[in-house]
């Protein structure tokens, strides 16, 4: 169910502008890693680089590896379509599709790889529901439109509509920075949860977030302004917090900087 | 997964196999030779039915060679992939035909002479003649028309933006959209109605240009309306707040702050109507010789004056010249106001942005 | 500016001011200048309803007087022979000939349209997609009467081996069916009518496919969209309504073309079972063609036939138009 990542000599590219150089990390299956670090350091653009999101910017492109267990998803014959089947992801501001019901934007994901029969899909979506922690809020109305719930439960059903396909591997890019304290803190709690299930990697601005939630943390930075973003380093949540390695980190984390 | 009630379909590797890059390329070709072959061994004469051919060969091949290596979801993209690009070529080739037929037969008999001289009574049978009296009476037509629009639409839209709130402005601006889409020949028959019939003055250049007008004002209105709205409302507060009166911040500040859409507008306006036949047709009825005067008489434009060679001249080769190479001018004639247009609108973007 | 040397503002007066007082005073119309610039403006808004009204009233009052004279049946007669007396004149095959040529034009232009649109904004390449977009745009700005006399000359002459085969594989349908002469056919008339207006349909799609939200594709990509499944997913619904309303306008431009048909067609006055048989004929066509010889009456049954156009393009555009406010509400709740 959850893969493990091995990045290595990562470096991506907009058109000529170099947004990340040489990034070399692995992401353990079943845990949190965060991702941390000034704006423009890249960290987004990282993340994009795991389902090959990053791609789809006109004039994105990668150079390097990155193992989802022993495949590259670089590799030539990979199919970028069963990357982003196999690696799934939220967005920093909830985006249900507004023509669908919720119903069919938890189904979305399944109805593109095959057919099911009407029950199995309402099981799928009652699963994913559960899962996401808003069944209980939405199971009286399936068929009204997404675009009718608060950011909050949009969120939600965002994660529900990605988890409904089982991906190995969950990514979440500042899912909470668009959202109030309460609806953050059900955010993060699921998150809590759904580690259990799946590899999951968030990329945050909010250190306390990252320190409430992930077990490992990554800290990106970049040396100024036009330079790529590099992995500075990455190590236990902990000991990020406490007493980290590198000097540049302590200075963000106390607030000097960033 | 153990409490999964459903297995969920997933792929059970990354890799797929996929058709090398080149391969639409391929299948393009092949479909074009083929359709080619097709066409030239079944004697089919049209070269539109060789294109459709080729068209159909493309996205049926594509579909199942997709689907054969890819599968269905795979194909099924590919084959959207190749309709589009069949529509897109599809559309080009008539368009582009349009522009390199009308070049490539109107540059036969255009010159200096043409340009500079009238049809006289040089018969539809007989080479010669010019269409200087249809320039004429078009720049004429056009003219009057933009003299009446611009104020109307000017106002109008200043109206709408500046002080529309209530139930007037509503239905104006509904009507507005409605007078967009009223077809040429019904302003036309509206103007022959209460001008030529009920009020029975005669035809001229003038009831032309009133037919016009019907049609000019409203995209005047629309697009000067698109433009005021631009002009922030941070200049008009501070003009208001010197105490400045309205009217003057309107005419002092608004309209200059827009000028360079407006007249990107107008000229858009001007070459929309600047081909327009059919009111022309039953309003200015046409005339071979030089009438300088709008207000009197029939006159000559150019839109009319290719239709008139084509329609009334028995299929003579001289007149079918003579039409290419007048809607040729006519083409021209747009276009460089299109692009004399768009070329205001870009200058003058940046400084309208907010 | 003459701020500066502007006399005080008068003191308020005592007494409060009238609720007419209060409105004009809101609208900033209470000065001299502002008042009469306010009544230009006004009256040019006034002025444009007058003129629909107008176009509505001339044209009812002049088709009012023959149409009391016909002997024919307005709506069913196959004859146009309005001159004589008694008239006798119907718009049967008039209405057949402009629905049916529109249709062709909206089956072929609409579905072009949408994939030149995809193939601009998610298909070309980006540094094609800008000016390709750009010369379809100056496309839309050909006169109708150009394209009247390519289809003529040009596009006619082509036609008649794609008319052979319609007829070799479809004549039994009996639409299809072909004798032969000069394809100056309906058909024709809906070919030329779509490649016109295809442009305009283009324009108005590509933009709104242009802005289908960036998040909504992306979503659909990060769940494992082929990029076709993207569009579906995500473009389509966002400018199925745009496409609608764009396609109207089209529609709207079809039914009332007049030039382009009126060069291509050879008319008559019968309804033919196949598409392909020349004749037919459409309302802007007729008026085009029937009007150097009409007298008086004949004129005003010309307007009686024009009047049931400008309804018909009312009620197309009307729609249209209730296409596009609902859209706008829509897309507003969703920002």
């Amino acid at each position: 169910m959850a893969k493990r990542i091995d990045v290595s000599g990562l470096t991506a590219y907009y058109s000529s502008h170099k947004a990340i150089e040489d990034i070399s990390m692995t992401v353990e299956p079943r845990s949190v890693t965060a991702f941390i670090g000034p704006s423009g350091c890249g960290k987004s653009t990282f993340l994009r680089t795991l389902n090959r999101m990053h791609e789809v910017t006109p004039g994105g492109r990668v150079e390097g590896k990155v193992l989802l267990d022993d495949e590259d998803l670089y590799g030539s014959h990979v199919d970028p379509v069963a990357v982003r089947r196999t690696v799934g992801m939220v967005f920093q501001r909830p985006n249900p599709f507004p023509t669908m019901s919720i119903f069919d934007n938890v189904a979305a994901g399944l109805r593109l790889n095959g057919s099911y029969k009407k029950s199995e899909l309402n099981d799928v979506v009652e699963k994913s529901l559960k899962g996401a922690n808003l069944w209980n809020e939405v199971k009286d109305r399936l068929n009204k439109p997404g675009s009718g719930l608060s950011g909050g439960q949009q969120q939600r059903l965002c994660i529900a509509r990605a988890i409904a396909v089982e991906p190995q591997v969950l990514l979440m890019d500042e899912p909470c920075s668009a959202l109030d304290p309460i609806s953050t803190l059900a955010i993060e709690d699921l998150i809590g949860e759904l580690k259990e299930r799946f590899t999951i990697v968030i990329v945050t601005h909010n250190m306390q977030q990252a320190a409430r939630v992930s077990d490992r943390t990554a800290f990106f930075n970049l040396a100024a302004v036009g330079q790529p973003g590099k992995l500075i380093e990455i190590d236990e949540t902990e000991r990020i917090f406490s007493n980290p390695s590198v000097q540049a980190t302590e200075d963000y984390i106390s607030g000097r900087f960033g | 997964m153990s409490h999964a009630t459903v297995p969920v379909k997933r792929p059970d590797s990354l890799s797929a196999a996929r058709l090398p890059r080149w391969s639409p390329w391929a299948i393009a070709i092949g479909s074009v030779a083929a359709g080619c072959a097709i066409g030239l061994g079944a004697g089919l004469d049209s070269r539109i039915q060789w294109g459709l051919i080729a068209a159909l060969l493309f996205v049926g091949v594509t579909y199942a060679l997709g689907a054969k290596v890819e599968g269905r979801r795979q194909a099924k993209d590919r084959v959207a992939t190749s309709l589009v690009w069949v529509a897109f070529i599809l559309a080009v080739i008539p368009l582009a035909s349009l522009v390199y037929e009308t070049v490539a037969r109107g540059i036969k008999v255009l010159d200096v002479y043409f340009l500079t001289h009238s049809m006289g009574f040089v018969t539809s049978y007989e080479p010669g003649g010019g269409i200087y009296h249809a320039i004429l009476g078009t720049l004429e037509q056009v003219g009057l028309a933009t003299l009446i629009s611009v104020p109307i639409g000017l106002l109008t839209a200043i109206y709408l933006v500046e002080y529309g709130r209530g139930k007037l402005a509503k239905a104006v601006t509904f009507f507005v959209d409605v007078m967009t889409g009223i077809p040429s020949i019904v302003a036309g028959l509206f103007i022959l109605s209460f001008w030529i019939l009920i009020l029975g003055f005669g035809y001229s250049g003038f009831a032309g240009s009133m037919a016009l007008s019907i049609l000019m004002i409203p995209v005047v209105v629309r697009s000067t309306e698109e433009m005021l709205k631009l002009v922030p409302n941070e200049l008009r507060e501070a003009s208001l707040a010197l105490g400045v009166p309205k009217w003057r911040t309107i005419l002092k500040v608004v309209l200059p702050t827009s000028i360079g859409g407006i007249t990107t507008g107008v000229m858009l306006a001007v070459a929309r109507i600047a081909g327009e036949t059919a009111p022309v047709l039953l309003l200015v009825f046409g005339n071979p010789l030089i009438n300088g005067n709008p207000f009197s008489g029939p006159q000559a434009s150019l839109p009319l004056y290719i239709y008139d060679q084509y329609a009334k001249s028995g299929g003579s080769q001289a007149a079918y010249d003579r039409a290419w190479a007048a809607a040729l001018v006519l083409i021209a004639f747009i276009m460089i106001l299109n692009l004399v247009a768009r070329g205001i609108a870009r200058w003058k973007a940046p400084k309208s942005g907010r | 500016m003459d701020i500066a040397t502007q006399p005080p503002a008068p003191p308020a007066p005592a007494d409060r001011p009238t609720p007419a007082e209060q409105k004009r005073a809101a609208r900033g119309a209470t000065r001299p200048g502002d008042r009469v610039f306010l009544g230009l403006s006004r009256g040019s808004g006034i002025l444009l309803l007058a003129i629909m009204a107008a176009i509505a009233i001339f044209l009812t009052y002049r088709a009012s007087l023959v149409l009391s004279k016909n002997e024919g049946n307005f709506l069913t007669t196959f004859e146009w022979n309005a001159t004589a007396t008694p008239p006798v004149f119907g718009i049967a095959v008039l209405a057949f000939g402009t629905i049916v040529t529109s249709i062709i034009a909206m089956l072929i232009a609409v579905p072009v349209s949408v994939g030149i649109a995809l193939f601009i904004t998610h298909y070309a390449p980006k540094k094609l997609g800008g000016p390709i977009a750009y010369v379809i745009d100056l496309l839309a700005a050909v006169p109708s009467i150009v394209y009247g006399l390519w289809g003529a000359l040009f596009l006619v002459p082509h036609l008649e081996g794609l008319f052979g085969w319609l007829d070799d594989y479809f004549g039994w349908t009996g639409i299809f069916a072909w004798q032969g002469g000069a394809p100056r056919t309906l058909l024709t008339v809906g070919i030329l009518l779509a490649i016109m207006i295809l442009p305009i349909i283009t324009n108005v799609s590509r933009e709104v496919f242009r802005q289908a939200p960036q998040m909504h594709q992306e979503a659909a990509l990060a769940l494992g969209a082929t990029r076709w499944e993207v569009i579906r997913m995500s473009v389509i619904p966002f400018g199925r309504s745009g496409v609608i309303s764009a396609s109207m306008l089209g529609l709207g431009r079809a039914l009332g073309e007049t030039m382009a048909v009126a060069t291509v067609l050879s008319p008559d006055f019968l309804i033919h079972a196949s598409l392909l048989d020349p004749g037919g004929g459409t309302f802007a066509q007729n008026i085009a063609a029937k009007f150097s010889e009409a007298n008086d009456q004949g004129r005003d049954a010309l307007i009686a036939s024009g009047l049931v156009l400008f309804v018909i393009t009312l009620l197309v555009n009307g729609a249209a138009r209730l296409i596009i406010a609902r859209r706008k509400e829509y897309s507003g709740a969703n920002a």
